[in-house]
């Protein structure tokens, strides 16, 4: 008895739910994770990134990567280059922003020059990586349109329309857990021909803080050239305080040497 | 020889019980054979690949160098489209804004990863400390008619735009979609990208009828394979007209046409059954089959017929009699004709090209079962019909005659007709030697394939078609930025610049040069590569963060940053001629470069080029097998081991003329016609064994000195050689017309070789034959070795 009543009260639920249209629950449950991850205040992360062929053949490049949060605009973050060696100290600063393009900074160690690198072209790949630019960056809930697809369990599957005109994507169809936070499992990208692309998985999640979860694996699988990337993360630091002050370009140079 | 004579009643036993089997079992005979036909065609599936990997065998050295770059970098199959605006200006408003909507729109093309164009070039520039890399012409409409000249000055002055995207004109420029097909099934991968390309463009068409497009590449020379395999195939249906027309006139017979249709007819479905059996995919070269099995397999059933008809009109025996009589006499000749047909197509499973060994594996089995048919459905089929004939002896005399008197002609004078064929053979022979290979794959389409004179278009105004591609090492990772590696690289690549057959250079060395401009605020005096390691790391750091999506550089570096792709465009030149390019390129990198710079040209261009050599390097040894094979067949049947090294000569000889022919004619040869030789090889012996066989039995059954037997051997199979060879050279001037060259080269030397057989079988094999008697006669010890002699010849 007790269990049909909680299948009826699912039913009703699930009825209620259904009350909006595909496109606000979507962006409803993008907002829920933004939600779920607020108030992390920033982190520091050490990631090993593997660039895999199709014959199995591998690289890889070191990198640290400070992230700050902001509420009122995109979140900004600071990548250093620790390896391979001739691009040693080298290291980007980005303001990511929930309207218009990002801005992004380029130190160059060998000239001790700060560039500003064009952002209209965030969409190709990053260091050789199967990974966008645009993958990689803050993921704002402004960014994309939403619809809602459907719900298997806990998880939660929704696609995401980019905004930008310059992006390699026609959509991304992202999987949420619902349960974890809204924590992200996988992604799944199309091309401008809307063919299938790329799959990105999330896993060897961790939770910080009671609150927060870190996946320190991401696998990124491009089906049309068979080739991989592997992010490996270190345990992430939230206990550094950063500022402000930390993502200036003088912190890059400062970052790169 | 007593028990070869044995053997010999025996066949003749065997053939008249078989005959007599057939006839009695008419019906069950001949519905047995209908449902075998049957049986095998609902097997059958005509499937078709024309991807051009097909030409390739999996162990082919060239293919595996190329697969492995291709792996290492991006593998990239093509569309080229080449817009011409009849205003003779790419750089008008109108025409950029129509380029790059077509742009936009290719990148929908089924399998792209990338589309270049005048429009979406990465053009990279200074301002201040800042680096912008952006599209040349990006939302052209909103641009100022300063702009739009600033434009087409930017790009008639970017080498990497002139002669490959924009001419130097500013007057055609082209749009190259790269696709990569997952190659799970060309036959559907191939179509599906073209038919989304012609859409595109018809559409393009509609919208901008400036423009004229043409097209090519990889995929339309994949489309075109696949398209003459397809036209080539409705050649059949020519065929199948002519076997209808020769065969009424020379039977003069309907029953006899319709049960010759029935036969041919069975041969092709089974050989079709036999296709969707084995799994094998359609290619140019093996959609031919139903030809080379109809015109081959008729022979068969003439023989048959003929000789059946003529014991009925000319000797007055019943049906029956004539049917079994004819069985007898004919027998052993077809089944032989038949296996040395058969051992000669499977002779192509000795070469280097896959598509020959289904042609040759497809046509063996189709000749087999049509030997079965031609023995069994045939004479069953003949039984039913109600066949009659009237009596005709006053013409037959006339005919008669005139191949007699060939036969005198040339009993007469067999030392003079000897000496004289061979002066031309040797001299023919030496010809032969002069024909060049060339397997340039554009030229194996003829003027009436769109994608010829498309091709064509393309390369007197744009670019070539034609490349080759290095992979230049550093012998480290991260080691294509070390400097000294650059500056080699620079003058690999002003080398190649400055050799006459280069139309495009495309090097890593052009994007370092650029850059480390652009990272000097646009000074033409940084136009050179980066001195410094580091550098260059992160100036190549900065430029790949700033590329869009699929417009990056790893089709061009690798994944560690140790080794990046020369990609050479090349203008229309010979197979020769690239190869030496290449060997060219190769051996400046051995002279000048170190040794992890050092690395060998690959292409598909490359490929083909040397796949002619390939096939007649491997077909050799397949040809020594023919031959030894079949003589040793012909020595059986003969039952003469000294005539059947004689045999060589007439077998081989017609060969060489045919090649010393085509020098005068052509002087060029393709991979398609290495294959003639063990192919003509089964089919021109069924001449020299039906002389030969008439000709011995005239010695020993009929008791007649040479000369005599030679003039038996014209009056009694002059005329069943003339119209056989009339109904090969049909079929093969028949596919001669085929627009596609490895099959029209290989079909037209056919007709020059099935032609000189017949000659050299009239006038050099008698004349052979009464040499050899006259001195086997006066000196009897030597007469075993008499054919190596003449065979040194």
């Amino acid at each position: 008895m007790r269990r049909i009543v909680i299948a009826a009260t699912a039913l009703f639920a699930a009825n209620t739910l259904s009350a909006q249209t595909p496109e606000e629950k979507g962006l409803q449950i993008a907002k829920e994770a933004e939600k779920a991850d607020l108030g992390f205040g920033s982190s520091i992360v050490d990631l090993k990134m593997t660039l895999k062929n199709k014959n199995g053949q591998t690289s890889e490049r070191f990198l640290t990567t400070r992230t700050l949060e902001l509420t009122e605009d995109g979140d900004k973050s600071l990548i250093v280059f620790n390896s391979p060696k001739d691009v040693k100290g080298t290291a980007t600063l980005t303001f990511t922003h929930k309207v218009g393009s990002d801005d992004q900074w380029l130190y160059l160690p060998s000239i001790k020059r700060v560039k500003r690198i064009s952002s209209n072209n965030k969409s190709g790949p990053f260091v050789g990586s199967e990974f966008a630019y645009e993958d990689l960056s803050s993921q704002e809930v402004e960014k994309y349109t939403y619809k809602f697809l459907e719900q298997n369990g806990d998880l939660l599957l929704v696609e995401q329309d980019p905004v930008d005109p310059k992006s390699g994507y026609t959509r991304r169809i992202v999987t949420y857990n619902k349960d974890k936070g809204y924590r992200l499992e996988k992604v799944e990208f199309y091309d401008r021909k809307n063919a299938l692309l790329k799959t990105l998985t999330y896993s060897d999640y961790k939770l910080y803080k009671d609150k927060f979860w870190r996946a320190l694996t991401f696998e990124m699988v491009n089906h049309q050239s068979n080739k991989e990337t592997l992010l490996r993360f270190s345990e992430y630091d939230f206990g550094t305080a950063l500022s402000d002050d930390d993502f200036t370009e003088v912190a890059l140079k400062r970052a790169g040497n | 020889m007593n028990a070869l004579k044995k053997a010999g009643n025996a066949t003749n036993r065997f053939a008249k019980n078989w005959a007599s089997f057939v006839i009695r079992y008419k019906w069950p005979v001949f519905i047995g054979t209908i449902l075998l036909a049957f049986g095998l065609a609902s097997q059958g599936k005509m499937e078709f690949d024309g991807d051009y990997h097909v030409f390739f065998s999996e162990s082919n050295p060239e293919l595996e160098a190329f697969d492995a770059l291709q792996e290492k970098y991006t593998k990239d199959d093509n569309v080229i489209l080449v817009l011409s605006p009849s205003n003779g200006d790419v750089f008008t408003r109108e025409n950029l804004i129509a380029i790059e909507e077509l742009t936009a729109e290719a990148w929908n093309t089924p399998y792209s990863s990338r589309v270049d164009a005048i429009t979406n070039f990465q053009h990279t520039r200074a301002d201040g400390d800042d680096l912008y890399v952006d599209d040349l012409s990006y939302e052209t409409s909103l641009k100022t008619e300063a702009e739009i000249k600033e434009i087409r000055v930017t790009a008639l002055k970017e080498p990497l735009l002139v002669n490959r995207i924009i001419n130097e004109a500013g007057s055609v420029t082209a749009v190259n979609i790269t696709v990569r097909l997952p190659g799970l099934d060309s036959a559907a991968e191939i179509p599906e990208v073209t038919k989304f390309t012609r859409d595109m463009i018809a559409a393009f068409k509609e919208k901008n009828p400036q423009f004229e497009v043409h097209s090519s590449g990889l995929v339309p020379l994949n489309t075109a394979f696949f398209e003459s395999s397809q036209r080539d195939l409705m050649l059949t249906m020519v065929m199948l007209l002519i076997v209808i027309v020769t065969t009424l006139i020379l039977t003069r017979s309907f029953f006899s046409t319709i049960s010759t249709l029935v036969v041919v007819l069975f041969s092709i479905i089974s050989a079709v059954g036999f296709v969707g059996i084995m799994g094998i995919k359609l290619t140019p070269p093996s959609a031919v089959f139903p030809t080379m099995v109809l015109t081959l397999a008729v022979a068969d059933s003439i023989h048959i017929l003929i000789t059946m008809l003529q014991k009925m009109r000319k000797d007055g025996l019943g049906k029956k009699e004539a049917l079994v009589e004819s069985m007898r006499l004919n027998f052993m000749p077809v089944l032989i004709t038949s296996l040395t047909t058969v051992i000669g197509f499977l002779t192509m499973n000795f070469g280097e090209v896959p598509p020959f060994w289904d042609l040759g594996n497809i046509t063996a089995f189709g000749m087999t079962m049509a030997f079965l048919y031609s023995t069994t459905t045939l004479p069953a089929l003949m039984a039913i019909f109600p066949v009659k004939v009237r009596q005709r002896d006053v013409e037959k005399e006339q005919k008669i005659g005139w191949y007699t008197k060939l036969g005198y002609f040339v009993s007469r004078q067999p030392a003079r007709l000897t000496l004289i064929s061979f002066t031309i053979i040797a001299v023919l022979a030496y010809m032969a030697t002069r024909n060049v290979f060339n397997d340039e794959f554009i030229n194996y389409f003829d003027e009436t394939v769109d994608f010829r004179t498309d091709t064509d278009y393309i390369s007197n105004n744009l670019t070539g078609i034609y490349n080759i591609e290095y992979s230049i090492g550093s012998g480290e990772s991260g080691g294509i930025n070390n400097p000294e590696y650059l500056q080699k690289l620079n003058e690999f690549e002003d080398w190649l610049n400055e050799q006459p057959e280069v139309v495009h250079v495309n090097a890593f060395s052009e994007v370092a040069r650029r850059v480390n401009r652009s990272m000097h605020g646009d000074e033409t005096a940084y136009y050179r590569v980066p001195d410094n390691r580091q550098e260059a790391a992160q100036f190549l750091l900065l430029y790949e963060l700033s590329l869009p999506f699929g417009l990056d550089l790893n089709n061009q570096i690798n994944v560690d940053k140790s080794e990046t792709r020369v990609t050479v465009t090349i203008e229309n030149i010979s197979s020769a001629e690239m190869i030496a390019f290449s060997k060219r390129g190769e051996q400046w990198l051995k002279d000048n470069a170190p040794e992890a710079m050092q690395s060998l040209g690959v292409s598909p261009t490359l490929m083909f080029s040397k796949l002619g050599f390939r096939q007649a390097e491997s077909m050799f040894k397949g040809n020594v097998f023919a031959i030894v094979l079949i003589t040793l067949v012909l020595i059986l049947a003969l039952r003469s081991l000294r005539l059947g090294l004689l045999s060589i000569i007439p077998n081989v000889t017609p060969v060489l003329v045919g090649f010393g022919i085509w020098a005068l004619y052509k002087g060029q040869i393709n991979t398609g016609m290495v294959i003639v030789f063990g192919m003509t090889l089964g089919i021109i012996v069924d001449d020299t064994v039906h002389f030969m066989s008439k000709f011995l039995r005239a010695r020993r059954e009929l008791g007649y000195d040479a000369r005599q037997a030679v003039v038996y051997a014209f009056e009694t199979v002059g005329k069943a050689l003339v119209t056989t060879t009339v109904v090969l050279l049909a079929g093969f001037a028949v596919l001669s017309t085929s627009s596609f060259a490895l099959n029209s080269y290989m079909a037209r030397i056919t007709v020059i070789i099935i032609t000189a057989a017949l000659i050299i079988d009239f006038i050099l094999l008698p004349s052979l034959l009464i040499l050899i008697s006259k001195k086997s006669e006066a000196v009897d010890e030597v007469k075993e070795l008499q054919p190596q002699i003449q065979l040194n010849k």
